[in-house]
Protein backbone atom coordinates (compact mmCIF):
# COMPACT_ATOMS: atom_id res chain seq x y z
CA UNK A 1 0.00 0.00 0.00
CA UNK A 2 1.33 3.41 -0.87
CA UNK A 3 0.34 7.00 -0.46
CA UNK A 4 0.91 10.43 -1.95
CA UNK A 5 1.13 13.26 0.53
CA UNK A 6 2.73 16.60 1.23
CA UNK A 7 5.77 16.52 3.53
CA UNK A 8 7.55 19.39 5.22
CA UNK A 9 11.33 19.75 5.00
CA UNK A 10 12.61 20.10 8.57
CA UNK A 11 16.28 19.46 7.84
CA UNK A 12 18.29 19.71 4.61
CA UNK A 13 22.04 19.97 5.04
CA UNK A 14 25.22 18.82 3.29
CA UNK A 15 27.18 15.85 4.67
CA UNK A 16 29.86 16.23 1.99
CA UNK A 17 30.36 18.15 -1.25
CA UNK A 18 27.78 15.98 -3.03
CA UNK A 19 25.74 14.20 -0.36
CA UNK A 20 22.80 15.80 1.46
CA UNK A 21 20.71 14.73 4.42
CA UNK A 22 17.03 15.66 4.34
CA UNK A 23 14.46 15.06 7.05
CA UNK A 24 10.80 15.24 6.08
CA UNK A 25 7.85 15.50 8.41
CA UNK A 26 4.56 13.87 7.52
CA UNK A 27 2.51 10.69 7.42
CA UNK A 28 4.82 7.66 7.53
CA UNK A 29 2.23 4.94 8.12
CA UNK A 30 2.76 3.41 4.68
CA UNK A 31 6.50 2.91 5.14
CA UNK A 32 6.81 -0.76 6.05
CA UNK A 33 10.46 -1.79 6.07
CA UNK A 34 14.09 -0.77 5.63
CA UNK A 35 15.01 -0.65 1.96
CA UNK A 36 11.77 0.89 0.69
CA UNK A 37 11.97 4.15 -1.24
CA UNK A 38 10.05 7.35 -1.79
CA UNK A 39 9.40 9.12 -5.10
CA UNK A 40 9.89 12.85 -4.83
CA UNK A 41 8.14 15.34 -7.13
CA UNK A 42 10.51 18.21 -7.88
CA UNK A 43 9.12 21.55 -9.03
CA UNK A 44 9.69 22.00 -12.77
CA UNK A 45 10.71 18.39 -13.41
CA UNK A 46 8.40 15.99 -15.23
CA UNK A 47 9.40 12.77 -13.47
CA UNK A 48 9.78 12.11 -9.77
CA UNK A 49 13.12 11.27 -8.13
CA UNK A 50 13.20 7.82 -6.52
CA UNK A 51 15.28 7.97 -3.31
CA UNK A 52 15.74 5.20 -0.77
CA UNK A 53 14.72 5.75 2.83
CA UNK A 54 17.67 6.08 5.21
CA UNK A 55 15.55 6.12 8.36
CA UNK A 56 11.98 6.70 9.50
CA UNK A 57 9.84 6.88 12.60
CA UNK A 58 6.20 7.74 13.34
CA UNK A 59 6.52 11.31 12.09
CA UNK A 60 9.62 11.66 9.95
CA UNK A 61 11.45 10.21 6.97
CA UNK A 62 15.20 10.75 6.57
CA UNK A 63 16.77 10.68 3.12
CA UNK A 64 20.42 10.73 2.11
CA UNK A 65 20.84 11.81 -1.49
CA UNK A 66 23.65 12.72 -3.85
CA UNK A 67 23.39 15.80 -5.99
CA UNK A 68 23.68 14.07 -9.37
CA UNK A 69 21.61 16.27 -11.67
CA UNK A 70 19.16 19.15 -11.94
CA UNK A 71 16.43 17.46 -9.88
CA UNK A 72 18.58 16.69 -6.85
CA UNK A 73 20.24 20.11 -7.24
CA UNK A 74 16.78 21.71 -6.84
CA UNK A 75 16.13 19.48 -3.80
CA UNK A 76 19.42 20.55 -2.22
CA UNK A 77 18.36 24.20 -2.33
CA UNK A 78 14.98 23.66 -0.61
CA UNK A 79 14.73 25.77 2.55
CA UNK A 80 13.43 24.49 5.88
CA UNK A 81 9.64 24.58 5.89
CA UNK A 82 9.40 23.86 2.15
CA UNK A 83 6.74 21.37 1.13
CA UNK A 84 7.38 18.33 -1.05
CA UNK A 85 4.89 16.07 -2.85
CA UNK A 86 6.06 12.53 -2.15
CA UNK A 87 4.87 8.99 -2.76
CA UNK A 88 5.68 6.70 0.17
CA UNK A 89 5.42 2.98 0.75
CA UNK A 90 7.13 2.08 -2.51
CA UNK A 91 9.00 -1.13 -3.18
CA UNK A 92 9.77 -4.23 -1.17
CA UNK A 93 12.58 -3.74 1.34
CA UNK A 94 15.14 -5.94 3.07
CA UNK A 95 14.11 -9.03 5.03
CA UNK A 96 14.45 -7.55 8.49
CA UNK A 97 13.58 -10.78 10.26
CA UNK A 98 16.18 -12.97 8.52
CA UNK A 99 17.67 -15.52 10.92
CA UNK A 100 21.42 -14.83 11.00
CA UNK A 101 24.20 -14.34 13.57
CA UNK A 102 26.52 -11.83 11.99
CA UNK A 103 25.31 -10.17 8.80
CA UNK A 104 27.52 -7.94 6.68
CA UNK A 105 25.90 -4.71 5.50
CA UNK A 106 27.70 -3.51 2.39
CA UNK A 107 27.11 0.02 1.17
CA UNK A 108 28.67 1.58 -1.91
CA UNK A 109 28.54 5.39 -1.90
CA UNK A 110 25.01 6.66 -1.40
CA UNK A 111 23.98 2.99 -1.21
CA UNK A 112 24.83 3.21 2.50
CA UNK A 113 21.52 5.03 3.09
CA UNK A 114 18.98 2.17 3.41
CA UNK A 115 21.43 0.11 5.51
CA UNK A 116 21.07 2.60 8.36
CA UNK A 117 17.47 1.79 9.24
CA UNK A 118 18.24 -1.88 8.62
CA UNK A 119 21.13 -1.70 11.14
CA UNK A 120 18.79 -0.21 13.73
CA UNK A 121 16.25 -2.99 13.16
CA UNK A 122 18.92 -5.71 13.42
CA UNK A 123 20.43 -4.18 16.57
CA UNK A 124 16.95 -4.04 18.12
CA UNK A 125 16.80 -7.81 17.56
CA UNK A 126 20.15 -8.25 19.31
CA UNK A 127 22.07 -8.85 16.08
CA UNK A 128 25.23 -6.76 15.69
CA UNK A 129 25.84 -6.10 11.99
CA UNK A 130 29.22 -5.58 10.38
CA UNK A 131 28.82 -2.42 8.31
CA UNK A 132 31.28 -1.91 5.46
CA UNK A 133 31.03 1.35 3.57
CA UNK A 134 32.84 1.95 0.30
CA UNK A 135 33.58 5.35 -1.22
CA UNK A 136 35.83 6.78 -3.90
CA UNK A 137 37.82 8.99 -1.55
CA UNK A 138 37.90 10.20 2.07
CA UNK A 139 36.15 13.44 1.08
CA UNK A 140 33.12 11.38 -0.05
CA UNK A 141 32.80 9.41 3.19
CA UNK A 142 29.42 9.99 4.83
CA UNK A 143 27.28 8.31 7.47
CA UNK A 144 30.21 6.52 9.16
CA UNK A 145 29.53 8.25 12.50
CA UNK A 146 25.79 7.64 12.16
CA UNK A 147 26.40 3.89 12.06
CA UNK A 148 28.99 4.05 14.87
CA UNK A 149 26.63 6.02 17.10
CA UNK A 150 23.98 3.27 17.02
CA UNK A 151 26.55 0.62 17.93
CA UNK A 152 27.37 -1.06 14.62
CA UNK A 153 30.86 -2.43 13.84
CA UNK A 154 31.94 -0.10 11.02
CA UNK A 155 34.68 -0.42 8.36
CA UNK A 156 35.47 1.91 5.49
CA UNK A 157 37.08 1.29 2.11
CA UNK A 158 38.15 3.99 -0.31
CA UNK A 159 39.18 3.42 -3.90
CA UNK A 160 42.12 5.86 -3.56
CA UNK A 161 43.13 4.58 -0.13
CA UNK A 162 42.71 7.94 1.61
CA UNK A 163 40.63 6.36 4.36
CA UNK A 164 40.33 2.81 5.67
CA UNK A 165 41.16 -0.10 3.41
CA UNK A 166 42.36 0.78 -0.10
CA UNK A 167 39.96 -0.77 -2.59
CA UNK A 168 36.38 -1.99 -2.41
CA UNK A 169 34.09 -3.36 0.30
CA UNK A 170 35.07 -6.89 -0.71
CA UNK A 171 38.73 -5.98 -0.03
CA UNK A 172 37.82 -5.08 3.57
CA UNK A 173 36.32 -8.53 4.08
CA UNK A 174 39.45 -10.17 2.69
CA UNK A 175 41.94 -7.92 4.53
CA UNK A 176 40.22 -8.15 7.91
CA UNK A 177 39.26 -11.82 7.47
CA UNK A 178 35.68 -11.00 8.42
CA UNK A 179 33.48 -14.01 8.99
CA UNK A 180 29.80 -13.35 8.38
CA UNK A 181 26.86 -15.60 7.59
CA UNK A 182 24.65 -13.35 5.46
CA UNK A 183 24.88 -10.05 3.60
CA UNK A 184 22.72 -7.09 2.68
CA UNK A 185 24.12 -4.82 -0.05
CA UNK A 186 23.21 -1.58 -1.78
CA UNK A 187 25.37 0.39 -4.18
CA UNK A 188 26.35 0.79 -7.82
CA UNK A 189 25.75 -2.19 -10.13
CA UNK A 190 29.47 -3.13 -10.61
CA UNK A 191 29.86 -3.33 -6.83
CA UNK A 192 26.72 -5.47 -6.43
CA UNK A 193 27.91 -7.78 -9.17
CA UNK A 194 31.30 -8.17 -7.49
CA UNK A 195 29.66 -8.77 -4.11
CA UNK A 196 27.31 -11.43 -5.47
CA UNK A 197 30.06 -13.15 -7.43
CA UNK A 198 32.77 -13.19 -4.74
CA UNK A 199 30.94 -13.73 -1.44
CA UNK A 200 30.00 -17.29 -0.56
CA UNK A 201 27.37 -16.17 1.93
CA UNK A 202 23.76 -15.94 0.91
CA UNK A 203 22.39 -12.44 0.80
CA UNK A 204 20.19 -9.81 -0.74
CA UNK A 205 20.89 -6.69 -2.75
CA UNK A 206 19.01 -3.48 -3.45
CA UNK A 207 19.11 -2.46 -7.11
CA UNK A 208 18.99 1.07 -8.49
CA UNK A 209 17.75 1.99 -11.96
CA UNK A 210 16.16 4.90 -13.79
CA UNK A 211 12.44 4.84 -13.13
CA UNK A 212 9.44 6.71 -14.41
CA UNK A 213 6.49 5.92 -12.14
CA UNK A 214 8.01 4.05 -9.19
CA UNK A 215 4.78 2.17 -8.52
CA UNK A 216 4.78 -0.62 -11.05
CA UNK A 217 2.86 0.49 -14.12
CA UNK A 218 5.35 1.84 -16.68
CA UNK A 219 7.73 -1.16 -16.86
CA UNK A 220 10.77 1.13 -17.24
CA UNK A 221 12.78 -0.63 -14.51
CA UNK A 222 12.27 -4.33 -15.27
CA UNK A 223 15.12 -6.76 -14.69
CA UNK A 224 15.33 -10.34 -15.83
CA UNK A 225 15.66 -12.69 -12.87
CA UNK A 226 15.75 -16.47 -12.53
CA UNK A 227 12.03 -16.30 -11.77
CA UNK A 228 11.12 -14.08 -14.72
CA UNK A 229 11.02 -10.33 -15.38
CA UNK A 230 10.62 -8.30 -12.18
CA UNK A 231 10.02 -4.61 -11.60
CA UNK A 232 12.73 -3.02 -9.44
CA UNK A 233 10.14 -0.55 -8.12
CA UNK A 234 7.55 -3.15 -7.20
CA UNK A 235 8.94 -6.67 -6.66
CA UNK A 236 12.27 -4.97 -5.74
CA UNK A 237 14.33 -2.95 -5.17
CA UNK A 238 15.64 -5.76 -2.92
CA UNK A 239 16.28 -9.11 -4.59
CA UNK A 240 17.85 -12.32 -3.34
CA UNK A 241 21.40 -12.85 -4.63
CA UNK A 242 20.31 -16.27 -5.91
CA UNK A 243 17.54 -14.73 -8.01
CA UNK A 244 19.72 -12.29 -9.94
CA UNK A 245 21.39 -12.89 -13.29
CA UNK A 246 24.66 -11.01 -13.84
CA UNK A 247 25.75 -10.57 -17.45
CA UNK B 1 -20.21 13.61 -18.86
CA UNK B 2 -21.29 10.49 -20.76
CA UNK B 3 -19.77 9.84 -24.17
CA UNK B 4 -20.26 7.07 -26.73
CA UNK B 5 -17.61 5.27 -28.79
CA UNK B 6 -19.14 3.13 -31.57
CA UNK B 7 -22.13 2.19 -29.43
CA UNK B 8 -20.06 1.69 -26.27
CA UNK B 9 -21.25 4.11 -23.61
CA UNK B 10 -18.67 5.50 -21.18
CA UNK B 11 -19.58 7.33 -17.93
CA UNK B 12 -17.01 9.97 -18.83
CA UNK B 13 -14.40 10.51 -21.55
CA UNK B 14 -11.34 9.87 -19.37
CA UNK B 15 -9.31 6.75 -20.25
CA UNK B 16 -5.83 5.91 -18.95
CA UNK B 17 -3.68 5.27 -22.03
CA UNK B 18 -2.04 1.95 -22.74
CA UNK B 19 1.28 1.43 -20.98
CA UNK B 20 0.65 4.06 -18.32
CA UNK B 21 -1.77 2.14 -16.09
CA UNK B 22 -0.79 -1.54 -16.38
CA UNK B 23 -3.92 -3.67 -16.18
CA UNK B 24 -5.52 -1.27 -13.73
CA UNK B 25 -5.64 -3.42 -10.62
CA UNK B 26 -2.31 -2.06 -9.36
CA UNK B 27 -3.72 1.45 -9.51
CA UNK B 28 -6.78 0.32 -7.53
CA UNK B 29 -4.46 0.63 -4.49
CA UNK B 30 -4.60 4.39 -5.06
CA UNK B 31 -8.28 4.94 -5.80
CA UNK B 32 -11.54 3.34 -6.95
CA UNK B 33 -10.77 2.83 -10.64
CA UNK B 34 -14.47 2.29 -11.45
CA UNK B 35 -14.73 6.10 -11.72
CA UNK B 36 -12.82 5.87 -15.04
CA UNK B 37 -14.62 5.93 -18.37
CA UNK B 38 -12.54 2.98 -19.56
CA UNK B 39 -8.98 1.65 -19.35
CA UNK B 40 -6.75 0.87 -22.30
CA UNK B 41 -4.60 -1.93 -20.96
CA UNK B 42 -0.87 -2.48 -21.48
CA UNK B 43 -0.08 -3.38 -25.10
CA UNK B 44 -0.14 -7.09 -25.65
CA UNK B 45 1.60 -9.32 -28.19
CA UNK B 46 1.24 -13.00 -29.08
CA UNK B 47 4.32 -14.15 -27.16
CA UNK B 48 5.62 -12.90 -23.83
CA UNK B 49 8.23 -10.17 -24.29
CA UNK B 50 10.87 -8.88 -21.89
CA UNK B 51 11.37 -5.73 -23.96
CA UNK B 52 14.39 -3.47 -24.35
CA UNK B 53 17.54 -3.28 -22.23
CA UNK B 54 17.75 -0.70 -19.42
CA UNK B 55 17.78 2.26 -19.05
CA UNK B 56 14.41 2.63 -20.74
CA UNK B 57 13.49 6.16 -19.73
CA UNK B 58 14.86 9.67 -20.15
CA UNK B 59 13.42 12.88 -18.82
CA UNK B 60 12.73 15.93 -20.99
CA UNK B 61 11.34 19.39 -20.43
CA UNK B 62 7.62 18.79 -19.83
CA UNK B 63 7.82 15.17 -20.87
CA UNK B 64 9.73 11.93 -21.08
CA UNK B 65 11.10 9.43 -23.57
CA UNK B 66 10.48 5.73 -23.06
CA UNK B 67 11.72 2.65 -24.84
CA UNK B 68 10.12 -0.15 -22.85
CA UNK B 69 9.81 -2.30 -25.96
CA UNK B 70 6.36 -3.79 -25.37
CA UNK B 71 7.20 -5.81 -22.30
CA UNK B 72 4.13 -7.96 -21.64
CA UNK B 73 3.28 -11.52 -20.58
CA UNK B 74 1.72 -12.49 -23.95
CA UNK B 75 -1.92 -12.69 -24.98
CA UNK B 76 -2.65 -16.08 -23.33
CA UNK B 77 -1.33 -14.97 -19.93
CA UNK B 78 -3.17 -11.66 -20.27
CA UNK B 79 -6.43 -13.55 -20.79
CA UNK B 80 -5.86 -16.17 -18.10
CA UNK B 81 -4.11 -14.06 -15.43
CA UNK B 82 -4.26 -10.30 -15.96
CA UNK B 83 -7.84 -9.85 -17.21
CA UNK B 84 -9.43 -11.77 -14.30
CA UNK B 85 -7.48 -9.58 -11.84
CA UNK B 86 -8.50 -6.49 -13.80
CA UNK B 87 -12.19 -7.49 -13.76
CA UNK B 88 -12.11 -7.87 -9.97
CA UNK B 89 -11.32 -4.17 -9.60
CA UNK B 90 -12.79 -2.67 -12.77
CA UNK B 91 -16.36 -3.17 -13.91
CA UNK B 92 -16.55 -0.79 -16.88
CA UNK B 93 -15.77 -1.30 -20.58
CA UNK B 94 -12.17 -2.35 -21.21
CA UNK B 95 -10.13 -1.31 -24.25
CA UNK B 96 -7.76 -4.10 -25.30
CA UNK B 97 -4.53 -2.70 -26.75
CA UNK B 98 -3.00 -5.17 -29.20
CA UNK B 99 0.42 -4.97 -30.85
CA UNK B 100 2.08 -7.19 -33.37
CA UNK B 101 5.01 -7.79 -35.64
CA UNK B 102 3.07 -9.47 -38.45
CA UNK B 103 -0.50 -9.52 -39.71
CA UNK B 104 -0.82 -13.10 -38.47
CA UNK B 105 0.12 -12.01 -34.97
CA UNK B 106 -2.41 -9.15 -34.92
CA UNK B 107 -5.11 -11.50 -36.21
CA UNK B 108 -4.35 -14.24 -33.70
CA UNK B 109 -4.30 -11.86 -30.72
CA UNK B 110 -7.50 -10.10 -31.79
CA UNK B 111 -9.25 -13.42 -32.40
CA UNK B 112 -8.45 -14.44 -28.82
CA UNK B 113 -9.34 -11.17 -27.13
CA UNK B 114 -12.54 -10.34 -29.02
CA UNK B 115 -14.69 -12.83 -27.09
CA UNK B 116 -13.44 -11.74 -23.67
CA UNK B 117 -16.09 -10.43 -21.35
CA UNK B 118 -15.88 -6.67 -20.66
CA UNK B 119 -13.51 -6.09 -23.59
CA UNK B 120 -15.69 -3.67 -25.56
CA UNK B 121 -13.17 -2.07 -27.89
CA UNK B 122 -10.00 -3.37 -29.52
CA UNK B 123 -7.28 -0.76 -29.96
CA UNK B 124 -4.72 -1.74 -32.55
CA UNK B 125 -1.28 -0.36 -31.86
CA UNK B 126 0.25 0.12 -35.29
CA UNK B 127 2.54 2.83 -34.01
CA UNK B 128 4.89 1.74 -31.27
CA UNK B 129 8.22 3.24 -32.35
CA UNK B 130 10.32 1.20 -29.99
CA UNK B 131 10.67 -2.18 -31.60
CA UNK B 132 13.05 -2.69 -34.49
CA UNK B 133 11.10 -3.71 -37.57
CA UNK B 134 7.91 -3.83 -35.53
CA UNK B 135 4.73 -1.76 -35.29
CA UNK B 136 6.28 1.28 -36.91
CA UNK B 137 6.23 -0.15 -40.40
CA UNK B 138 2.46 -0.77 -40.30
CA UNK B 139 1.58 2.70 -39.05
CA UNK B 140 3.65 4.69 -41.48
CA UNK B 141 2.06 3.59 -44.74
CA UNK B 142 -1.64 3.86 -45.69
CA UNK B 143 -1.48 0.51 -47.49
CA UNK B 144 -0.09 -1.50 -44.60
CA UNK B 145 -2.52 0.12 -42.14
CA UNK B 146 -5.38 -0.80 -44.45
CA UNK B 147 -4.08 -4.35 -44.82
CA UNK B 148 -3.87 -5.02 -41.09
CA UNK B 149 -7.26 -3.38 -40.43
CA UNK B 150 -8.96 -5.53 -43.10
CA UNK B 151 -7.38 -8.72 -41.75
CA UNK B 152 -8.34 -8.01 -38.15
CA UNK B 153 -11.88 -6.85 -38.96
CA UNK B 154 -12.62 -10.28 -40.46
CA UNK B 155 -12.08 -12.05 -37.13
CA UNK B 156 -13.43 -9.68 -34.48
CA UNK B 157 -16.86 -8.93 -33.08
CA UNK B 158 -15.97 -5.69 -31.23
CA UNK B 159 -15.34 -2.18 -32.56
CA UNK B 160 -11.80 -1.67 -33.87
CA UNK B 161 -9.89 1.53 -33.07
CA UNK B 162 -6.53 2.07 -34.74
CA UNK B 163 -3.94 3.91 -32.65
CA UNK B 164 -1.80 5.94 -35.03
CA UNK B 165 1.77 7.13 -34.83
CA UNK B 166 2.39 10.85 -35.33
CA UNK B 167 5.74 10.08 -36.96
CA UNK B 168 4.37 10.37 -40.50
CA UNK B 169 4.23 12.99 -43.22
CA UNK B 170 0.47 12.90 -43.75
CA UNK B 171 -1.60 11.72 -40.78
CA UNK B 172 -4.87 12.32 -42.65
CA UNK B 173 -3.94 9.91 -45.45
CA UNK B 174 -3.20 7.15 -42.91
CA UNK B 175 -6.42 7.79 -40.96
CA UNK B 176 -8.51 7.78 -44.13
CA UNK B 177 -6.91 4.50 -45.21
CA UNK B 178 -7.84 2.96 -41.85
CA UNK B 179 -11.41 4.22 -42.15
CA UNK B 180 -11.77 2.94 -45.71
CA UNK B 181 -10.48 -0.47 -44.61
CA UNK B 182 -13.23 -0.72 -42.01
CA UNK B 183 -11.83 0.78 -38.79
CA UNK B 184 -14.58 1.86 -36.39
CA UNK B 185 -12.48 4.62 -34.86
CA UNK B 186 -9.07 6.23 -34.64
CA UNK B 187 -6.94 6.87 -31.58
CA UNK B 188 -4.12 9.38 -31.81
CA UNK B 189 -1.40 10.21 -31.10
CA UNK B 190 1.06 7.59 -29.93
CA UNK B 191 4.49 8.83 -28.85
CA UNK B 192 6.77 10.92 -31.05
CA UNK B 193 10.19 9.50 -31.83
CA UNK B 194 12.79 11.27 -29.71
CA UNK B 195 16.29 11.02 -28.30
CA UNK B 196 18.40 12.39 -25.45
CA UNK B 197 22.18 12.34 -25.03
CA UNK B 198 24.11 12.31 -21.76
CA UNK B 199 26.67 15.02 -22.51
CA UNK B 200 29.00 13.77 -19.78
CA UNK B 201 29.23 10.17 -21.02
CA UNK B 202 28.65 11.21 -24.66
CA UNK B 203 26.15 8.38 -25.04
CA UNK B 204 22.37 8.20 -25.54
CA UNK B 205 20.51 8.26 -22.21
CA UNK B 206 18.40 5.23 -23.05
CA UNK B 207 19.87 1.90 -24.08
CA UNK B 208 17.70 1.71 -27.19
CA UNK B 209 19.16 5.10 -28.35
CA UNK B 210 15.72 6.41 -29.42
CA UNK B 211 12.32 6.17 -27.81
CA UNK B 212 8.81 7.55 -27.66
CA UNK B 213 8.44 11.14 -26.48
CA UNK B 214 5.28 11.86 -24.49
CA UNK B 215 3.97 14.18 -21.82
CA UNK B 216 2.63 17.73 -21.72
CA UNK B 217 5.07 18.88 -24.40
CA UNK B 218 3.33 16.88 -27.15
CA UNK B 219 -0.19 18.16 -26.35
CA UNK B 220 -0.32 20.82 -29.13
CA UNK B 221 0.76 18.25 -31.71
CA UNK B 222 -1.94 15.86 -30.52
CA UNK B 223 -4.62 18.57 -30.62
CA UNK B 224 -3.59 19.50 -34.15
CA UNK B 225 -3.69 15.90 -35.41
CA UNK B 226 -7.00 15.14 -33.69
CA UNK B 227 -8.42 18.25 -35.36
CA UNK B 228 -7.14 17.29 -38.81
CA UNK B 229 -8.23 13.66 -38.60
CA UNK B 230 -11.66 14.28 -37.08
CA UNK B 231 -12.42 16.81 -39.83
CA UNK B 232 -11.35 14.39 -42.55
CA UNK B 233 -12.94 11.18 -41.23
CA UNK B 234 -16.47 10.16 -40.27
CA UNK B 235 -15.52 7.76 -37.46
CA UNK B 236 -14.94 8.70 -33.79
CA UNK B 237 -11.53 9.82 -32.63
CA UNK B 238 -9.98 9.17 -29.22
CA UNK B 239 -7.58 12.02 -28.46
CA UNK B 240 -4.32 11.13 -26.74
CA UNK B 241 -1.07 12.95 -26.03
CA UNK B 242 0.04 15.21 -23.20
CA UNK B 243 -3.33 15.50 -21.48
CA UNK B 244 -2.90 16.56 -17.85
CA UNK B 245 -6.04 18.45 -16.80
CA UNK B 246 -9.80 18.74 -17.20
CA UNK B 247 -9.15 21.79 -19.35
CA UNK B 248 -6.92 19.70 -21.65
CA UNK B 249 -9.72 17.11 -21.97
CA UNK B 250 -12.18 19.80 -23.04
CA UNK B 251 -9.67 21.28 -25.50
CA UNK B 252 -9.04 17.84 -27.01
CA UNK B 253 -12.80 17.28 -27.38
CA UNK B 254 -13.27 20.69 -28.98
CA UNK B 255 -10.60 19.63 -31.48
CA UNK B 256 -12.73 16.60 -32.37
CA UNK B 257 -12.12 13.86 -29.81
CA UNK B 258 -15.09 11.78 -28.61
CA UNK B 259 -13.05 10.51 -25.66
CA UNK B 260 -9.60 11.27 -24.27
CA UNK B 261 -6.71 9.11 -23.14
CA UNK B 262 -4.33 10.21 -20.39
CA UNK B 263 -0.84 8.74 -20.53
CA UNK B 264 2.39 10.04 -19.03
CA UNK B 265 0.56 12.25 -16.50
CA UNK B 266 -0.33 9.07 -14.55
CA UNK B 267 3.34 8.29 -14.07
CA UNK B 268 4.09 11.48 -12.16
CA UNK B 269 0.73 11.73 -10.46
CA UNK B 270 -1.02 8.40 -9.86
CA UNK B 271 -4.21 10.37 -9.14
CA UNK B 272 -4.10 12.27 -12.48
CA UNK B 273 -7.22 10.65 -13.98
CA UNK B 274 -9.16 10.87 -10.71
CA UNK B 275 -8.38 14.58 -10.41
CA UNK B 276 -9.34 15.22 -14.04
CA UNK B 277 -12.70 13.45 -13.58
CA UNK B 278 -13.38 15.39 -10.37
CA UNK B 279 -12.49 18.70 -12.01
CA UNK B 280 -14.43 18.15 -15.24
CA UNK B 281 -17.86 19.27 -13.94
CA UNK B 282 -16.33 22.47 -12.51
CA UNK B 283 -14.52 23.18 -15.75
CA UNK B 284 -17.68 22.50 -17.78
CA UNK B 285 -19.65 24.87 -15.61
CA UNK B 286 -16.99 27.55 -15.89
CA UNK B 287 -17.07 27.28 -19.68
CA UNK B 288 -20.85 26.99 -19.95
CA UNK B 289 -20.82 23.41 -21.26
CA UNK B 290 -23.99 21.41 -20.49
CA UNK B 291 -23.03 18.12 -22.13
CA UNK B 292 -19.55 17.10 -23.24
CA UNK B 293 -21.03 15.63 -26.41
CA UNK B 294 -22.07 19.18 -27.40
CA UNK B 295 -18.46 20.32 -27.81
CA UNK B 296 -16.98 17.42 -29.82
CA UNK B 297 -15.33 18.97 -32.86
CA UNK B 298 -16.92 22.36 -32.22
CA UNK B 299 -13.82 24.16 -33.54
Amino acid sequence: MYKRDIYKVIENRPLSAKTMLMVLEGDTQYVGSAGEFVNVAVEGKFLRRPISICDYDEKTITLLYDIVGEGTEIMSRLPLGAELDILTGLGRGFSEDKVCQRPALLGGGIGCAPLYNLSKKLLARGIKPVVILGFNSSKDVVAKEMFERIGAEVYVATVDGTMGTKGFVTDVIREKGLECDYFYACGPMPMLKAVCNTLEWSGEVSLDERMACGFGVCMCCSVETRSGAKRICKEGPVFMKEDLIWK
Amino acid sequence: MKVVLSGVELDNPVIPASGCFGYGYGMAEYYDIDILGSISFKGTTREARYGNPLPRVAECSSGMINAVGLQNPGIDAVISEELPKMREKFHKPIIANISGFSIDEYVECCQKITHEEQVEIIELNVSCPNVHGGGMSFGTSPDSVAEVVRAVKRVITKPLYVKLTPNVTDIVAIAKAAEAAGADGICLINTMLGMRINTRTRKPVIANTMGGFSGAAVFPVAVRMVYQVSKACNIPVIGCGGVESASDVIEMMMAGASAVEVGAANLRNPYACKEIIENLPKEMERLGIKKLTDIIGIV
